[in-house]
């Protein structure tokens, strides 16, 4: 360990220093009394650090050798990640203070479980990747039952943390494996003992972190949690679980996938298009039966995770800037998306049915209309940054050979659109129902306008993250 | 066969036997007392391999603190087990099924089984040499210089846990009256109570 060891991690350092503080500050003062200047302040904190981290940050280095990476591609995970987060973190601070949620652990777990993040997207090592992990879903299976009165929180919890378990199981089976194979846990070693030929043992290995890594991100067939955990937790929480997490687990499939297996694509590549191809098509079919929109948003985002996985499963410096590309606006579809969702009340208490929604459009044009925005967007209906995010991986996809892939997920997507639509008819021409409540808080209006106009303006060249993107992909893929 | 390889074969039987006990023991507490066995018995393996720390480590924190909670937790909790257990013979035959299943699979997987060709060197070189530095020196370079991340990382997964916990478990309760030892130390008898002389016959 050398200072400038610890100068590598600084960001991840500073971010645990401060959700150490705020705890020991929440619990010697005023306790839940301090949990909204607590959340504005941990907001402030992620935004100055992704800006620190975005603007000063250069070229590849290591630290505590090669357990830590800071790369390009670490770079823009995190300012993703920690961007994401800040926005969930501000728009969720009303709904979960008038149900008496807001309790001032709430932004310390977020953080750490941010800082594990940053941990999982900055791993060179197989148990730096493993404690990111850890860090990271050990808090988040604990704001799954934050709401702790109810069965249906406490019951997503307990199954989020079950199914958690057995997935870390299997990470950590396949991990063993491939040190046994390799005799070390660092990635550019594994990367080194990799010849011609893939011993048996080795591509259980590989196949076993794939499958721990593919519950994390809720691709089918290891998505079954995914519904019930977004319906039963707090909404606040399951658009936390929809944004930050999925980049965080997503980047570090992609970076195990190229820094420790690089030299043998085809391998984990079918796995990966496998997986692919199931999640675009069960998020596709599954979710038509849904008419709870917290349900529907699971499936989508189990689609979603099918896309942002075909750009990776290419195999390409090109397919993993598609894969960020596409998780990018993926999360800021979904802040949008879900900033609607958490001001859908009636008489002040949540609903979630998407038969609430009829007629909305016409006491509400405007919000009506930014919803369509993103709905369109979500299912890759062209004007809207969203089909860009589809036709890069689709490219993306075509180019490194997978022709069959790019057409199922076509295919999906075509047959996705039907419940997006859906909700859009419901919105416009449905039939009268009682009606939501107007207010909506102005940062959930400030997140939703804002989040659909990026999806109209964004067309004009997705505000810069291309070559961003590029230069992230890049350093990965060599 | 040396005493060292006696002690090995006795110390790995008991562990194998105290760990299949802990399974399929009846009562609860027998099986805490079961793995108290199985944790002093890995203790002594580690102490034929040379880890006296481990070891140590083993019979301190495992034995010490950890089974001893185990046994205090079972015996408060109020689960019965033998009905758990029924529960679980429904399934038994269909878990049964994909285990054996699975460790056909792994067998295949173990009997052709090659590492890379670098691998003994890559899995040496992490540790110093046994011979120039003895194992509790070499464990701390290790713990808190080399891997210090990843401990660190450790710490904060723990803090989480904790935070988890209270999270979800404590509630402030307003009802209750609790002990305030301050204010009952503070007391002063002179203020707190009267005294009044009552003449026989007459009452205040």
């Amino acid at each position: 360990m050398t200072p400038a060891d610890l100068n590598t991690l600084l960001p991840e350092i500073v971010l645990a220093l401060f959700a150490m503080s705020a705890l020991i500050f929440g619990v010697y003062t005023g306790k839940d009394a301090v949990a909204r200047s607590l959340v504005w302040a941990t907001v402030a904190v992620f935004v100055l650090l992704a800006l620190w981290i975005a603007t000063t940050g250069t070229g590849a280095r290591q630290a505590f050798g090669g357990l830590f990476q800071d790369d390009p591609f670490a770079r823009f995970a995190k300012v993703t990640i920690l961007l994401s987060a800040a926005a969930v973190l501000a728009m969720s601070q009303d709904y979960m203070a008038r149900r008496d949620l807001l309790r001032f652990e709430y932004p310390v777990l977020i953080t750490l479980s941010v800082v594990g993040m940053m941990m999982m997207v900055s791993a060179g090592d197989l148990m730096a990747l493993y404690m990111g992990l850890e860090l990271q879903s050990l808090a988040l299976y604990v704001m799954a039952a934050l709401r702790r009165g109810s069965v249906k929180s406490t019951e997503a919890g307990l199954k989020y943390f079950v199914l958690g378990a057995l997935s870390s199981g299997l990470l950590l089976y396949g991990a063993s494996l491939t040190y046994g194979f390799a005799g070390t846990t660092l990635f550019s070693g594994i990367l080194s003992q990799l010849g011609e030929g893939v011993p048996l043992g080795l591509l259980f290995g590989l196949v076993f972190m794939l499958a721990g890594l593919a519950f994390k991100v809720s691709a089918a067939p290891f998505h079954m949690w995914t519904p019930d955990v977004y319906e039963g937790s707090p909404t606040p929480v399951t658009a936390f679980f929809a944004t930050a997490p999925k980049v965080a687990a997503m980047a570090l499939l992609a970076r195990l996938a190229h820094d420790a297996f690089g030299a043998i694509p085809g391998d984990w590549g079918q796995v990966v298009a496998a997986l692919a191809v199931a999640s675009m098509a069960l998020g596709a079919i599954a979710a038509i039966g849904q008419r709870d929109i917290k349900r529907l948003m699971a499936y989508s985002s189990i689609a979603h995770m099918g896309y942002a996985l075909m750009g990776l499963a290419a195999g390409t410096a090109q397919g993993v800037q598609a894969m960020l590309v596409y998780m990018a606006i993926y999360v800021t579809m979904n802040v949008g998306t879900f900033a609607f969702i958490l001001s859908m009340t009636r008489d002040g208490r949540p609903v979630t049915t998407i038969d609430a929604l009829n007629q909305y459009a016409r006491r509400e044009p405007l919000r009506a209309l930014a919803m369509l925005v993103l709905l369109f967007s979500l299912a890759g209906v062209p004007p809207m940054v969203g089909f860009f995010g589809k036709f890069t991986v689709l490219k993306a996809a075509v180019d490194g050979g997978l022709v069959w892939l790019a057409v199922a997920g076509a295919v999906a997507s075509v047959v996705g659109a039907f419940y997006y639509l859906r909700i859009v008819y419901f919105m416009y021409f449905g039939k009268e129902a009682s009606a939501l409540d107007r207010e909506m808080s102005p940062v959930q209006w400030v997140m939703l306008m804002g989040s659909a106009a990026i999806m109209v303006l964004g067309v004009v060249n997705l505000f810069g993250i291309e070559p961003a993107a590029a230069l992230a992909a890049e350093t990965l893929v060599r | 066969m040396t005493i060292a390889d006696l002690a090995f074969y006795a110390f790995a039987l008991v562990v194998v036997a105290a760990g299949l006990m802990v399974t399929i023991s009846r009562n609860p507490v027998h099986s805490v007392l079961w793995l108290i066995l199985a944790f002093i018995s890995s203790a002594g393996l580690f102490v034929l391999l040379g880890a006296e720390l481990v070891a140590m480590l083993l019979v301190i924190v495992y034995v010490g603190a950890v089974a001893v909670l185990f046994l205090f937790v079972v015996m408060m909790l109020d689960v019965d087990f033998a009905e758990l257990k029924g529960e679980m013979a429904k399934y038994l035959p269909m878990a049964l099924l994909i285990g054996v299943i699975l460790l056909m699979q792994f067998g295949l997987a173990l009997g052709a089984w090659v590492q890379a060709e670098g691998a003994p060197g890559l899995r040496r070189a992490v540790a110093p040499d046994p011979a120039q530095v003895e194992n509790t020196r070499a464990l701390g370079l290790l713990i808190y210089d080399t891997y210090v991340y990843l401990f660190q990382a450790a710490g904060l997964i723990l803090l989480v846990a904790m935070i988890g916990a209270i999270v979800l478990t404590l509630r402030h309760r307003k009802d209750v009256k609790r002990q305030n030892v301050l204010a009952q130390m503070w007391r002063d008898p002179a203020k707190a109570m009267e005294l009044r002389d009552v003449k026989p016959g007459q009452g205040l």
